[in-house]
């Protein structure tokens, strides 16, 4: 090709001095920094959620359908403060605190199984297709003729309801790990447990670490459910029986109350366990964004 | 055993196969070759030669259908850490450990330093790759060179018998390619470490490597293994650059393939 007619001429600048720019850093504005808090935006989500709530039910005017919500804080800081509700969570939580462990360490057993040998991976594959979609609340029933009228029934059906999900995402997790990783780690000698440790674990934490999850909010779901249907257990009984009591009386309010506190352990744990777990992993490696 | 005088790596008669889903596939066939101590060896050709394949044998990710592989007189049965491998990808850093960390674990893991001597060693080797004031940073906040360099330091603060790099600087641009080469030469000046490199690229085969293994694809087969000095000189016999005259060798059969089967 030959050139075109008119030639363009080159040119080779100066570079502009640093302090000649605009704005090269500049701190945010203070309404740039308090939107920019994520902590600040979900407390404005709340309270706009608790003023439609109040409105509505103030609308309704009907405290056995729909109590407002400065009612039912009402009786959740008298019930807190007489301690019935804080002894009731804390019933409900060491029930679920056990089925909630004892289901991860099967799940962690199920899942190396799986990696280790092509059986125990078909093990996995099938008895997670055939028992996940389950309901841990039917097995109930089954499990009060096998364990009795005890806290062995509701750990047990816990396990159910939390090793399958937390199986199924560990395990997708550890086969989603790169090729390149697993070599890197076979390359240093790590075989066994320290590969399973040293690689597969924090390579695949992501997925791991919202299978936790899922295994909370699928356990917290079933207790109060079974707690709903099998009421109290030894005596004292937890949130879902709370519930249930509040209803036969009905004592609405305290029905709400009940479901508030699940709503705020919730909140809690998701804030403060596993945001911070989040945050100090898969965050700071650039795993997650 | 043989190691006095013989290679330090022989490759003998190597055939290597793998399967994929529909087809068992022979990525090389009856490759032979040694290297020596000290050798910057580079294994080039065409994609589908065989060539990572080949390095991954040597690694002992692979065992071979035919051959064998042997490093000073032993032979290769599994990965190990006298056998360092530097990958393409840039995810071959640990994402949760620092370039520091990164370093270490390589030490520690495999028993080789513990505690305060391998985080000197470390240091060490990130001070050669001129990344000292990255030691505490996330492998996610460096550029792609960067993270090349710390699995760099990583292969080499093992001080291997010989150290594997897969099409090491591939997935980087032109520009740091090529200062990534001349810092590779500066290293090498330093320690003379044993080298196995793999490439697709012609000027990289010449630049890096003192003996160079051509290999033809599908299945890969020795072609020609030549001598550089890094400089591409011009050949006297033939008045044809080193370059031109592997470009000859690796492409000129693929065009001329049937003519030449019958003469």
């Amino acid at each position: 090709m030959s050139n075109p007619p008119m030639p363009r001429p080159e040119f080779v600048r100066d570079q502009v001095a640093e302090r000649d720019f605009g704005v090269v850093e500049q701190p945010l504005t203070a309404w740039e920094r308090i939107y920019g808090n994520g902590l600040v935006r979900k407390l404005f989500i709340l309270i706009v959620l608790a003023a439609v709530w109040e409105i509505y039910a103030r609308y309704l005017g009907n405290p056995l359908v729909l109590p407002t919500f400065t009612s039912t804080l009402q009786t959740f800081v008298e019930r807190i403060a007489n301690g019935e509700l804080v002894a009731r969570a804390a019933t409900s939580l060491q029930v679920l605190l056990q089925g909630y462990a004892i289901g991860l360490a099967l799940a962690f057993v199920f899942t190396v199984l799986a990696m280790s040998t092509q059986i125990g991976n078909d093990l996995l594959e099938t008895l997670t297709a055939m028992l996940n979609p389950l309901p841990a609340i039917a097995l109930l029933p089954l499990a009060l003729v096998w364990f009795g009228l005890g806290n062995a029934s509701i750990v047990f059906v816990l396990i159910h309801a939390v090793m399958w999900p937390v199986a199924l995402n560990t395990h997708s997790g550890f086969r989603s790990v790169s090729n390149t990783l697993r070599m890197v780690g076979r390359n240093y000698g790590l075989r066994g447990a320290g590969y399973v440790t040293k690689i597969l674990v924090p390579a695949a934490f992501p997925s791991i670490l919202s299978g936790l999850k899922v295994g909370w909010a699928f356990a917290w779901r079933t207790l109060i459910a079974a707690e709903l249907v099998f009421g109290t257990t030894a005596g004292s009984g937890g949130i879902g029986w709370f519930i249930y009591e509040n209803k036969i009386t009905l004592d609405i309010p305290a029905v709400f109350a009940g479901l508030f506190t699940v709503i705020i352990i919730g909140l809690l744990v998701e804030s403060l366990i596993f945001r911070t777990i989040e945050q100090r992993t898969i965050r700071k490696w650039g795993m997650q964004h | 055993m043989s190691a006095q005088g013989g290679p330090l790596l022989a490759v003998n008669g190597v055939t290597l196969q793998y399967k994929t889903k529909e087809h068992l596939v022979t990525a090389t066939y009856r490759v032979s070759f040694d290297v020596n101590l000290s050798d910057r060896f580079v294994l080039l050709g065409p994609s589908g030669c065989g060539k990572s394949t080949l390095l991954k044998a040597v690694g002992g990710y692979i065992t071979p259908v035919e051959g064998e592989l042997q490093m000073k007189g032993q032979r290769i049965t599994r990965p190990g850490p006298d056998r360092v491998m530097v990958f393409q990808e840039f995810d071959q850093l640990l994402p949760w450990k620092t370039v520091r960390q990164n370093v270490m674990f390589a030490l520690q893991s495999s028993g080789r330093l513990k505690g305060k001597e391998a985080e000197d060693r470390a240091m060490a080797y990130i001070e050669k790759v001129n990344l000292t004031r990255f030691a505490n940073s996330f492998p996610h906040t460096l550029s792609g060179g960067m993270k090349q360099r710390v699995a760099i330091a990583r292969g080499m603060a093992m001080e291997p018998d010989i150290l594997l790099m897969d099409e090491p600087f591939a997935a980087l641009d032109a520009l740091t390619r090529r200062k990534m080469q001349d810092e590779l030469l500066q290293l090498w000046d330093g320690t003379r470490f044993t080298v196995l490199f793999v490439t697709h690229s012609i000027p990289e085969a010449v630049r890096i490597g003192n003996r160079i293994l051509l290999l033809s694809p599908h299945p890969g087969q020795v072609k020609a293994e030549v001598n550089s000095d890094g400089t591409d000189p011009v050949d006297a016999s033939t008045g044809m650059r080193l370059s031109d005259r592997i470009h000859k060798m690796l492409f000129s059969g693929q065009h001329v393939g049937q003519e030449v089967a019958h003469v």
